[in-house]
C-alpha cells in the first residue's frame, strides 16, 4: 500500500442490509469523490450480500458530541425512569411496543 | 467440437484475465482499489468455473473443470492474447480490463439469446457481474485520462501499447463461425461495433487519442500465445503439476 502525503478524503459508510431496515454505520473508507466512495463501498463492504442499499458522506461532514459533554448531556436522564413508557397496562393483543 | 472449443474460447479469456487480476492481490495502489481488484478477479474465474463445467460436459470423457485448468498447455488455451498481457502499471490494468469488460458485457447481453439454454443462463449470470466491471473500468479510463498530465501519458501509453491486441477480439475462429451460423453464438461483426462506439465514447471524455488503425496480433484463439502465457500457467498450474491430484 502506497504511503501518500496526498491522500483522499476520508468517507463515512451506512449500509442498509435489507428492505425496511435503518442504515447502519458499517465503518469508513478512502475515495476521490462521492461516485468513488460509493463504488468502494460496494466493493469492500457488500461483497458478501451485507445490504441493499448504501450511503457514504464525507467524514468532514459529521459533527459528534464531544465525550467533555457527557455529564450535562446524558446523566441527567439518570434517575428519571419515569420517562421511559413502562408505567402503562397494555391491552392485550398489544404487541412490537 | 465447434461448441465445445467456444465454451472453451471464453472460459479460458476469464480465467487467464482472473489469474492476472489477482497478481494485484496485496499489491493494490490503496486498500479499497486492491479489493475492487481481487473482486473482479473471483466474479472472472467464477464465470471460468460455469463455463469449464459445462464444457466437460460436452466433451463427455470425464475430466473436471480441474483438468482443464491445470492440465491443458499453452498450446491448448485459446484465450485471446489481450488478457495475457502483464499487469504493468494500474494504468495498464485498467486499460487491459476496460477493453475486454466492453467486449465481455455484448458477449453476454448476446449470448443471452443463444439457442443453448446452458450458455443462455451462464450469460444472464455473468452479466450482472460484467455490468459492474464495464462501469467500474470505464470510470477509471475516465479519470485517469482526465486526471492529471502523468496520468493522462500514462493510460494512453497503455492505450498506444495494448490497442494491437484489441483486433482479435472480433476476428472469428471456426468455432465463432459454426456457432453463429447454429444460432448459438453471437455476432462479432455487430459487436465490434457496439464496443468501438463505448470505446470512442470513453476515449472521448477522458481526453484520449484513439491509435491509428495498425498491424493487429491474432492467434490466440487457435492457441498461438504471446511469451506470458507460459509464466502464467507455470505460476497457475505448479502445485497440480508437482503434486498430481493434489486438494486441500
Amino acid at each position: 500500500m502506497s504511503t501518500n502525503k496526498k491522500n483522499w478524503p476520508l468517507w463515512e459508510i451506512f449500509i442498509r442490509s435489507k428492505q425496511g431496515l435503518n442504515h447502519k454505520h458499517v465503518g469508513s473508507l478512502h475515495a476521490a469523490d462521492a461516485q468513488m466512495a460509493m463504488e468502494n463501498a460496494r466493493d469492500v463492504y457488500t461483497r458478501r450480500m451485507e445490504g441493499v442499499s448504501i450511503w457514504v458522506v464525507e467524514s468532514k461532514n459529521i459533527h459528534a458530541s464531544s465525550p467533555g459533554d457527557a455529564e450535562a448531556f446524558y446523566e441527567p436522564a439518570n434517575d428519571k425512569a419515569y420517562r421511559h413508557p413502562t408505567f402503562y397496562e397494555l391491552p392485550e393483543g398489544v404487541k412490537h411496543i | 467440437m465447434n461448441l465445445y472449443n467456444y465454451i472453451l474460447q471464453q472460459a479460458d479469456n476469464t480465467l487467464i484475465l482472473g489469474q492476472r487480476l489477482s497478481e494485484w492481490c496485496g499489491h493494490g495502489p490503496v486498500l479499497e482499489q486492491d479489493i475492487a481488484l481481487t473482486n473482479i478477479a473471483l466474479d472472472l474465474i467464477g464465470q471460468a468455473r460455469s463455463l469449464y463445467q459445462y464444457a466437460t460436459e460436452i466433451e463427455g470423457k470425464g475430466r473436471t473443470e480441474d483438468d482443464l485448468a491445470f492440465l491443458r498447455d499453452v498450446w491448448d488455451f485459446k484465450n485471446i492474447q489481450l488478457v495475457e498481457q502483464a499487469n504493468g502499471h494500474f494504468g495498464t490494468t485498467l486499460v487491459r480490463q476496460f477493453f475486454f469488460d466492453v467486449f465481455n458485457f455484448h458477449f453476454y447481453r448476446a449470448l443471452q439469446n443463444s439457442k443453448d439454454e446452458t450458455l443462455a443462463a451462464i450469460a444472464v449470470k455473468s452479466l450482472k457481474e460484467v455490468t459492474y466491471h464495464h462501469r467500474y473500468s470505464s470510470e477509471w479510463i475516465i479519470r485517469l485520462g482526465d486526471g492529471t498530465e502523468e496520468s493522462h501519458q500514462k493510460v494512453q501509453g497503455a492505450v498506444n501499447d495494448l490497442w494491437m491486441f484489441t483486433g482479435e477480439l472480433f476476428v472469428p475462429s471456426t468455432a465463432d463461425q459454426a456457432m453463429l451460423e447454429a444460432g448459438i453464438g453471437v455476432d462479432l461483426e455487430k459487436i465490434k461495433q457496439l464496443w468501438m462506439e463505448k470505446v470512442t465514447a470513453v476515449f472521448q471524455e477522458a481526453t484520449i487519442r484513439k491509435p491509428e488503425d495498425t498491424w493487429m496480433q491474432k492467434g490466440g484463439k487457435e492457441g498461438k500465445h504471446t511469451e506470458h502465457l507460459g509464466f502464467i500457467l507455470a505460476d497457475m498450474q505448479f502445485l497440480q503439476r508437482a503434486y498430481p491430484g493434489a486438494k486441500w
